[in-house]
């Protein structure tokens, strides 16, 4: 029998960080698909840098700034209590980050693709943005919202070198699906990675297949 | 009474061009703006309902301030009170046509001018429709109901028939005039046809370059007045043949070609892509060039 911990870690993990993500993009991908200030490319590349970095570096400077020998960790520290070197809190902060451009772009280029005058229209019949927000332009771009958080959730789940950075390799606390199957592909228990791996293979197919089915509209050519 | 007075510079297709608006709007009145594309007429209504800001300019409406970039003064466009017909009626396709008209409602107001609507503009069998299963026209009629539930003391519509053919558009003349006397509007709209405008409007202010170039009641601005016609038309002059000392005008009417005569004088002064208006006193039609 497998030690289902990993899993269930990752699993837990995943919904977390999407959970968050969803509620730091949403303001995020609004600012940056209206504003006008000059600083946007700056924070627009930021957001981004996740993407093309490999993840050790991202995970390498986190754990700089986390660890408690420097100011910053200190801080955290003393007065927040928080250790996240080594801790299941600072993996999420580390997947926020590295998942972050998988939340941000779908809901930006969403809210970008929406006609101007939908903003323009509600302005004029009184509402206010954030009522437009939730009332207009989120239930308008449902299918970008829906592949922000499959995408986000799936790359949390696949995540490795930042994990592993940061995280270490603490069963129970942070040693995640991904850094099982290393482990266990280390030890030589070819077996025990399979069926890790056969698992994630799995789930990240079929959590895919349902953004697809949903938002190329099959589902709903199947209840017809 | 409206008074606007607006300065604003604007980048246009042809280099910048300064919008520069002083004139006065009855209470009341139907104007139209008319004028060749970026002239910045959608600009002026951008401006005067609170979307986009002038670099200097006054507006009072009825006594009340709107904008005043003097004494810093500039309302939200919340705080406005306009209806704005959009040239994509802009509705939103998550709600049905109630649900939009009743997303205008402020909070907790009654919802008995939603019902008056869409009784006034005939949207009974329409209601629980999402907006993406109606036609162009249908639509048109469910963004002015929605523009009117805040009972705005402004009606502005952005070419609102342009995309329309003849048929609904002649239609939703009518409801735009309903509603404009129902309601005791001020309208201000967007219009490039001639007939339209004549049908339609108190008032026609002629947009160039960013200025009122003409302004006037429409049959004055057109100047046809004086021919005292049996019945006119007005339409696009589309072809000009020179046979002998005559020459032949080919105009489109709304849908139909319609070949006129018309003397060497008359032929000279006229160009093709001219608006023309066509007029029969007896049996011999007059024409008349308009712009």
């Amino acid at each position: 029998m497998i030690d289902w911990s990993p899993l269930i870690l990752t699993f837990k993990l995943a919904v977390i960080t999407t959970f968050l993500l969803l509620l730091i993009s949403i303001p995020l991908a609004y600012w940056l698909a209206y504003t006008k200030l000059k600083i946007k490319p700056i924070i627009e590349t930021l957001v981004s840098m996740p993407l093309v970095l490999p993840p050790t570096v991202i995970g390498f400077y986190l754990l700089i700034a986390f660890s408690p020998s420097n100011s910053f960790g200190e801080w955290l520290h003393e007065f927040l209590g928080l250790q996240l070197v080594f801790s299941f809190e600072g993996l999420i902060i580390a997947s926020i980050i590295y998942s972050l451009p998988f939340m941000v772009h779908p809901i930006q280029s969403g809210l970008s693709n929406l006609p101007a005058s939908f903003l323009d229209a509600s302005s004029v019949l009184g509402k206010s943005n954030l009522n437009t927000l939730f009332k207009v332009l989120l239930p308008n771009i449902k299918p970008s919202l829906l592949t922000g958080i499959v995408l986000a959730f799936a790359h949390t789940i696949g995540e490795f070198g930042v994990v592993l950075m940061i995280g270490g390799n603490i069963p129970g606390k942070t040693k995640v699906a991904s850094i099982a199957i290393y482990d266990e592909v280390e030890a030589l228990n070819y077996a025990t990675a399979n069926t890790y791996s056969l698992i994630l293979f799995a789930l990240s197919f079929c959590i895919l297949l349902t953004v697809y089915l949903i938002n190329g509209g099959y589902l709903k050519q199947i209840y017809k | 009474m409206i008074e606007i007075a607006i300065h604003k510079k604007l980048k246009a297709a042809t280099g910048e061009m300064l919008l520069d608006i002083n004139t006065t709007i009855e209470q009341g009145s139907l104007v139209t703006l008319y004028g060749k594309s970026g002239v910045g007429k959608t600009t002026i209504l951008r401006i005067l309902s609170g979307l986009l800001k002038p670099e200097k300019g006054k507006i009072i409406v009825n006594g009340t301030t709107w904008l005043d970039t003097e004494k810093g003064i500039n309302l939200k466009p919340q705080k406005r009170k306009v209806g704005f017909v959009f040239q994509d009626y802009a509705l939103f396709p998550n709600m049905t046509v109630k649900e939009n008209l009743q997303y205008a409602l402020n909070k907790g107001e009654n919802s008995k001018i939603v019902d008056n609507l869409i009784q006034i503009i005939e949207l009974d069998e329409l209601q629980n429709r999402k907006p993406e299963t109606l036609s162009g026209g249908q639509k048109q009629r469910v963004a002015l109901a929605r523009a009117l539930v805040q009972k705005p003391s402004i009606l502005m519509l952005d070419e609102p028939l342009s995309a329309l053919d003849s048929e609904i558009r002649f239609k939703l003349q009518q409801y735009i005039i309903k509603v404009h006397k129902e309601f005791k509007l001020t309208t201000i709209l967007i219009s490039h046809d001639v007939s339209e405008i004549i049908r339609m409007s108190d008032t026609l202010f002629e947009i160039e370059h960013g200025k009122i170039i003409r302004r006037g009641k429409p049959n004055e601005v057109f100047k046809y007045k004086e021919l005292n016609a049996k019945f006119q038309f007005t339409g696009d002059l589309i072809e000009i043949e020179k046979q002998d000392f005559l020459y032949i005008l080919t105009i489109r009417i709304g849908k139909d070609l319609v070949k006129v005569v018309a003397d060497e004088s008359e032929g000279k002064m006229l160009t093709v892509g001219d608006k023309i208006l066509v007029a029969s006193k007896a049996f011999n039609p007059v024409i008349h060039k308009i712009s």
